[in-house]
């Protein structure tokens, strides 16, 4: 199926198959490994990305199912060489460590920001629920997007 | 240090919060792990696994894999039999030990399910995938050995030629190795008229869960066969590589690039890496294989899984007397990297902060149907301290004492060290009083035990437990001397390069092998305060045998106490070389110049010359000294002579849902001893990420194997790594008293949050329902369990699955 997605600001076309996962089509086709992969199961959330300005985990969304839509991946949150500030809060919070999670870590706390510019501490660790870090114990993300918070409002 | 006798304090790079040098990448979605990576050409694997636990594989039908659209080639093990030998095990513990042959692709029989039994190459990951399924494999089935007190016990047997499961008994035993007195004895003498209290704990079994699958990539294309992976170990690799493969080892460049976390479970060789390299170096072409998340539970290692029968003995002033340890280890069905030596990182830890009399540790490792189990963030010494800790607290129980009373009176003093243990290793540094006091401060012990006291006389249904852990861990590895006596293959020194650019910038090359610690960082620190070079002046190269030819890697709390040393050692000997050029420039003698701040100065003036200068004089070396090579670049190995001792006192509320069975964690303290520290910011961040994993265990976690050995929690929905909603904020703070093993001062700190949690929740939580009858539970401590507990212990007759997992004596049999 041909497809035309806004990917990151770059508008593409592509032919892929209809099984074709967006996490796939991003990273083997467009070459956007930024994004990654860390499970099978829609449990991890390393995969996130925002479609249309909402977050999706885009290993359960089809490539398909972006025709038309705008993507942006954590290759698109700087601007103008100036970071995003959930990226910049989540350096200056040690909020990563191997970093494996923190491409989709950081989408969808910026999503939540988007969605609740002031989020308790309790609304921030809901809100992050279904993305999975292994290596901070979350204190220190928790603590990166309370500071994101304020700096974005 | 030299330069930091005379700079002002604030000017230090070692002991500041520095934010890391890794995260820029990383937050911009510019990484390297290894699935990002692609070469032309690359063609990609697909497993053809094994869904039966035990079997033998009777017949193998590759024909309709073969024609599949875009598949290359198909292989079975019998293939494969010219190309690849069998995985290494780096650590059986004696020569006899019951050792079986591991091969990448199963050869005749499958051992667990899981177990690779056909390889797919395909155009595409897709399409190899695809084609998995077309090859259609005809088992007969044989018994399968899941049960570890059966399993001991045997038949059936796992390797039916051995007609045993049991792989090795190991015993350590202080009257024999005369370290201390007899167990036996001291366990009848307390019979008479002491205290006797026996206990048999389960270590549940657990996945390591990084975050990143494991991914390979293999490019035979040029002079060099170039292997990335997702790996903690590049240079074990590579030689095991090299050995397995027939292939001449300076033939192999291991690249560990973005490694997305191991915790232990990349310390392993594993058959995808071997398959991987060999079809590559079969094709002649590039090959990569990344696994699926449910491929990576069910085929990557495990951690933990024993069964622990503890008997401790005691005066009835709380004086323990003697400890005995009876393990049962799970190996699963074959053996690791370091898998054997597991429980022996455990053994000498049973003492942990006490002073025992007598102590006697015996394991017997144990073959079954599942896959094998091996390193896990603390891997033998968070078995040891959960048994300890629990047995502490029920000790005091039974004595009717506080149990940070009782532990003081057993405990290691701070005047008693350096201090050599029942189990005969000399403890360096420690202060269990300083940890302790300021534990119980920042946790309001006092106060939290006058609301507990209050809450049991109101019977409030939320029931509050103060759970304790004053664990300490073994870190460091290792001294290659005690490694060998221990029988491991290899040493645990580490190696590390310091090179001067010409225009004064650093190349700092080292063994180890970061995935997360942010060892760019600490290094840099380092470094920039030895040699007086900027911070941003430092890089720090790794992870690649053609860059970092020596090392032994990242593992067991080693990377700063062993790897760092390397450094600062390479570091001096770079202004040691850089001496005599200094004087020869400066026209005055050695001995009038002193070396500070990046410079040597001429004493007492202001005339000097920078290292910089000295690395740029060298590259022209135009006016070099004679007889002097023109470079500064320098390197170091170092292997410590003792192992470092980080101790801490961890303090957990708990509140327990009486009527739900729902735990909460309401407040958790962690002071940590770990010696100096380089950055306080990635300290702390290892803590919390340790403790969470600690928790974890106690709470969450657990690899559930089905009557058939097929693993259900085989996927993130079924094994629950917590998430944020799943945590709390933890106060951690830290008292110090250096290490006296390295120059640093450092003891390591990846493990310790990890080792001390899980006791300190599964005491609180107990804690809370003493009083209700509760004695155990097993872990993880769901809220199920829990409630079935206090259910248990209301109504006697309602069996509760809180009782220990084995029988006592068919479990040890």
């Amino acid at each position: 199926m041909r497809i035309s997605v806004a990917v990151d600001g770059v508008t593409y076309t592509d032919d892929v198959e209809p099984r074709t996962l967006l996490v796939h089509y991003l990273r083997y086709v467009l070459g956007k490994t930024g994004t990654l992969v860390g499970c099978d199961t829609t449990n991890c959330g390393s995969c996130t990305v925002h479609l249309n300005g909402l977050s999706v985990k885009s290993c359960t969304v089809l490539a398909v199912q972006a025709d038309g839509g705008e993507v942006t991946t954590i290759e698109g949150m700087a601007s103008n060489g100036e970071l995003h500030p959930v990226q910049q809060a989540f350096h200056e919070n040690h909020a990563l460590q191997c970093g494996f999670c923190t491409p989709g870590m950081i989408m969808q706390a910026a999503a939540l920001l988007n969605e609740n510019p002031d989020p308790s501490d309790r609304e921030i660790r809901e809100g992050l629920e279904g993305n999975l870090c292994r290596c901070t114990g979350y204190q220190n993300i928790v603590k990166a997007v309370r500071q994101a918070a304020g700096n974005v409002r | 240090m030299t330069i930091t006798e005379e700079s002002p304090e604030t000017t230090l790079e070692v002991g500041r919060s520095r934010l890391r040098k890794e995260d820029q990448r990383l937050i911009t979605g510019r990484t390297r792990f290894t699935d990002n990576l692609t070469v032309p050409g690359m063609l990609f694997l697909g497993m053809v696994r094994s869904p039966i636990a035990h079997a033998k594989i009777t017949s193998i039908d590759v024909a309709q894999a073969k024609a599949a659209p875009g598949v290359i080639a198909v292989f079975t093990g019998p293939d494969l039999a010219d190309d690849v030998g069998p995985l290494p095990c780096g650590w059986p513990l004696s020569p006899e030990d019951k050792v079986p042959e591991y091969y990448p692709v199963a050869r005749e029989e499958v051992n667990f399910a899981g177990e690779i039994v056909a390889v797919v190459v395909a155009r595409s990951a897709q399409a190899a995938r695809d084609a998995t399924e077309l090859v259609d494999v005809e088992y007969e089935d044989e018994q399968v050995v899941l049960d570890l007190a059966a399993a001991a016990a045997g038949p059936p047997y796992v390797h039916p030629a051995w007609e045993t499961n049991v792989s090795t008994h190991w015993i350590f035993d202080s009257a024999e190795a005369g370290t201390g007195a007899d167990v036996k004895a001291e366990i009848e003498k307390a019979r008479q008229d002491g205290i006797v209290l026996e206990r048999t704990f389960r270590q549940q079994r657990l996945i390591p869960a990084f975050m990143e699958p494991r991914s390979f990539l293999v490019d035979p294309t040029g002079d060099q066969i170039v292997f990335w992976s997702s790996t903690q170990v590049p240079h074990f690799l590579r030689v095991f590589t090299a050995i397995a493969t027939s292939t001449p080892e300076h033939k192999i460049r291991v690249i560990a690039p973005d490694v997305g976390g191991g915790f232990g479970g990349k310390l392993e060789v594993t058959p995808e890496e071997f398959i991987t390299f060999t079809v590559a170096k079969k094709l002649g072409k590039p090959v990569k294989y990344t696994e699926t998340r449910s491929e990576s539970l069910q085929g990557a290692h495990h951690g933990r899984d024993q069964v622990q029968r503890l008997t401790l003995a005691a005066t009835k002033e709380g004086k323990v007397t003697a400890l005995h340890v009876d393990l049962l280890a799970n190996m699963g069905a074959y053996m690791g990297l370091v898998g054997p030596a597991i429980p022996i990182l455990g053994a000498y830890m049973y003492n942990a902060i006490y002073k025992f009399a007598a102590y006697r540790f015996e394991v017997k490792n144990i073959l079954t149907n599942m896959v094998r189990t091996d390193a896990y963030r603390g891997a033998g010494r968070p078995e040891a301290t959960f048994a300890i800790e629990r047995l502490m607290d029920d000790l005091a129980v039974e004595l009717d004492m506080d149990p940070l009373e009782l532990r003081a009176k057993n405990w290691i003093t701070a005047e008693e060290f350096p201090f050599t243990t029942v189990a005969g290793f000399e403890y360096d540094s420690g202060n269990y009083e300083a940890a302790t006091a300021k534990a119980k401060e920042l946790f309001d012990y006092d106060g939290l035990r006058a609301e507990q006291a209050e809450r049991r006389a109101r019977k409030d249904p939320i029931q509050l437990g103060i759970g304790i852990s004053t664990y300490t861990e073994q870190c460091g590895l290792a001294p290659s001397r005690i490694l060998g006596s221990l029988n491991y293959i290899a040493g645990g020194w580490e190696h590390a390069e310091v090179r001067m650019l010409p225009l004064g910038t650093v190349e700092v090359v080292v063994g180890t092998s970061p995935h997360g610690q942010g060892h760019e960082t600490a290094w840099s620190q380092i470094v920039a305060d030895k040699l007086g070079v900027a911070f941003e002046d430092v890089e720090v190269l790794h992870g690649d045998t053609q860059v970092a030819q020596r090392g032994l890697d990242t593992y067991g709390s080693r990377s700063l106490v062993v790897g760092a040393t390397a450094v600062l050692k390479a570091a001096d000997k770079v202004i040691e070389k850089a001496k005599p050029i200094a004087a020869h420039m400066l026209e005055a003698s050695e001995d009038d110049l002193e070396f500070r701040g990046g410079h040597f100065w001429v004493k007492g003036t202001d005339t000097g010359k920078s290292l910089a200068e000295i690395a740029f004089a060298a590259l022209q070396a135009h006016a070099w000294p004679e007889g002097i090579e023109p470079n500064l670049d320098s390197a170091a190995s170092f292997d410590p002579d003792v192992y470092s001792y980080p101790h801490g006192t961890h303090l957990a509320a708990i509140e327990v849902d009486t009527e739900t069975g729902a735990v909460a964690i309401r407040s958790y303290v962690a002071v940590d001893d770990i010696g100096k520290v380089v950055n306080p910011m990635i300290v702390e961040g290892q803590v919390h990420g340790g403790l969470t994993q600690g928790i974890a265990q106690a709470l969450f976690e657990e690899a559930v194997y089905d009557e058939n050995g097929t693993l259900v929690s085989g996927s993130f929905v079924d094994y629950l790594v917590p998430s944020a909603a799943d945590t709390v904020d933890y106060v951690t703070d830290r008292t110090e008293s250096p290490a006296v093993s390295n120059e640093l001062g450092a003891k390591g700190v990846g493990e310790a949050g990890t080792i001390a949690s899980t006791p300190a929740i599964v005491n609180g939580i107990l804690d809370a329902l003493r009083p209700l009858g509760v004695t155990d539970i097993e872990m993880p401590c769901t809220p199920m369990r829990v409630w079935k507990a206090i259910r248990g212990a209301e109504d006697s007759e309602t069996p509760s699955e809180a009782q220990p997992h084995f029988d006592a004596e068919g479990g040890q049999a």
